[in-house]
């Protein structure tokens, strides 16, 4: 093996990952196929696409936990705190080499290492969806396979309702977050690189 | 001579404890400012009374000719009338002999008199201008082409579902969409879940709901939400028409002619004037005023279109970005 290469991302978070990209690409195709059925457009049946929604959404539930307490239990917590001092700067520094350093052949200013493998817009993008995002669209979602756990009438406004429209927002915002991840990813000098360390778990040093 | 010696079921102050005047007190207030329960009495009318007076109450007592004794019998449960109930109906102020033969005024009732045909409800309501909103006819033209006219015949009358002392126009008159839904099934509810009533008509069982009804995602919340109605008539784009019960097999099983934008329930559930009124206080009350979510159904144009601007910008930087990037390339 390399001496460039470290590994990265130990076996349980690929696995984790994988079986949670399954689960977010069949919530999101069968998500849109519910949201916008027609008589005149079906993707796939309602009644399947429902089927479909409720196993993936109870898998990436319980992959969730395997997440929550995975990250609890091994160090790999580490690369999702955030210090709020000076979070804005690096965040800024990191879109300044998106926007115009990385064309400019400049250094990255965050390289990835052991002890960083998030740059910090990564890591803040990353704390928002997987300690906001999915959780919310969980607990909206598991509210919404048991409607009759659900607050009837919030001010006059049906407690299905309001779950409703928040599990389908959010599920849009994790749609949105799945097109930037899956583009940022192709940064970087050969665009199916991160793809590949997300498979084999290591990152190559020199690829950056 | 008559004489009428009913239950009563007033309420009787020697048989209160009075050790509390304090309860005492708070049931007299309790009494007094009710008013729902002294409309009920005031809007039925009074010529009702004494046919009330036995026909609210489990027996009856009659001078017995034969025996020359005072006879006491069970009252037939079919004849017994919730008077509260009954003061809720469209027919609240109608006097009894208004539909029954005027001769049930003398007591004991003549035995004849059963043979006599009730009015129909077209009797009054056929062809009355007042009425014309309701479309009696149409409902009755729709009706004769149903399950129930075509396997019973003229024995299943309108008061079959439409118990004509208690109905209420719900479905014009409630500003809750849970009202008309739950006054509409309990409509089937009272003979479909009920083997006694169902077997006046039928000589089977009532058929098991929940198990016919599996396939149905979320059943309960389905049942509790929509009507009946909803799936097993043909939709009329009209109120009040869809009177056309499909055999089973015909009934809707379609999930999306409700889960999509052209909901079918648009033409149906939520054509009442309820729900018109709200959606024509505009979008943004449209809004934050939804009592109920149908999957599909639900598609507000703002949040649509704020979700098609974050997607496209979305997009157009990322491909700004990969023009970028080739080109340096």
């Amino acid at each position: 093996m390399s001496e460039n290469k470290i590994y990265l991302y130990p076996i349980w978070v690929r696995i984790w990952h994988g079986l949670n990209a399954l689960c977010i690409l069949t919530l999101i195709i069968t998500g849109i196929n519910l949201q916008f059925s027609n008589p005149g457009f079906e993707l796939i049946n309602f009644n399947l696409a429902i089927n479909l929604h409720n196993i993936a959404g109870i898998l990436l539930s319980v992959n969730y936990l395997f997440f929550f307490f995975g990250n609890i239990l091994s160090s790999n917590n580490k690369y999702y705190r955030l210090k709020m001092k000076g979070l804005f700067k690096e965040m800024t520094v990191q879109a300044d080499y998106y926007t115009s350093g990385m064309f400019k052949d400049q250094p990255h200013p965050f390289p990835i290492s052991e002890k960083r493998k998030f740059n910090p817009m990564q890591k803040v993008m990353y704390v928002v969806v997987m300690y906001i995002f999915v959780p919310g669209v969980i607990i909206t979602g598991l509210a919404l396979l048991f409607p009759e756990t659900i607050i009837k009438e919030v001010y006059t406004v049906s407690g299905i309702f309001i779950t409703a429209v928040f599990h389908a927002s959010l599920g849009f915002l994790i749609s949105i977050f799945l097109i930037d991840h899956l583009y940022v990813c192709t940064i970087g000098k050969h665009p199916l690189h991160n793809f590949k360390s997300m498979i084999n778990g290591y990152h190559d040093l020199d690829e950056h | 001579m008559l004489k009428f010696k009913s239950r009563t079921s007033a309420f009787s102050f020697n048989s209160l404890d009075m050790r509390s005047s304090f309860q005492f007190l708070l049931i007299i207030l309790f009494l007094a400012i009710s008013p729902k329960s002294q409309a009920q009495e005031k809007a039925l009318a009074p010529e009702n009374d004494l046919c009330l007076k036995c026909h609210t109450h489990q027996t009856f007592t009659f001078q017995n000719n034969l025996t020359k004794k005072e006879d006491k019998r069970m009252m037939n449960p079919l004849y017994i009338l919730d008077k509260n109930h009954f003061a809720t109906g469209v027919h609240a102020k109608f006097k009894c002999t208004d539909c029954h033969s005027a001769d049930y005024t003398t007591y004991p009732h003549n035995a004849e008199l059963k043979l006599e045909p009730l009015s129909t409800c077209l009797d009054c309501h056929g062809g009355d201008a007042k009425y014309a909103a309701y479309q009696f006819e149409k409902i009755d033209e729709e009706f004769q082409k149903s399950v129930h006219f075509q396997k019973s015949g003229e024995s299943f009358t309108c008061s079959k579902c439409h118990n004509q002392h208690y109905y209420q126009a719900k479905s014009r008159t409630s500003s809750e969409v849970g009202d008309i839904v739950s006054f509409s099934n309990d409509m089937c509810m009272s003979c479909h879940s009920n083997n006694t009533k169902f077997q006046l008509i039928n000589d089977t069982l009532k058929p098991a709901l929940a198990k016919i009804h599996e396939w149905l995602p979320n059943q309960e919340l389905h049942f509790k939400k929509v009507r009946c109605i909803e799936c097993h008539t043909q939709v009329v784009d009209s109120l009040s028409v869809s009177h056309n019960i499909l055999p089973k097999e015909k009934a809707l099983k379609n999930c999306i002619e409700c889960h999509s934008k052209n909901s079918m329930l648009e033409a149906s559930l939520y054509k009442y004037k309820n729900i018109q009124s709200r959606s024509e206080q505009g979008k943004l009350n449209s809004i934050i005023s939804n009592k109920s979510y149908v999957i599909g159904a639900y598609q507000n144009v703002w949040l649509n279109n704020l979700s098609i601007l974050i997607f496209v910008l979305t997009m157009i930087g990322i491909c700004i970005h990969l023009i970028a990037r080739i080109i340096k390339k």
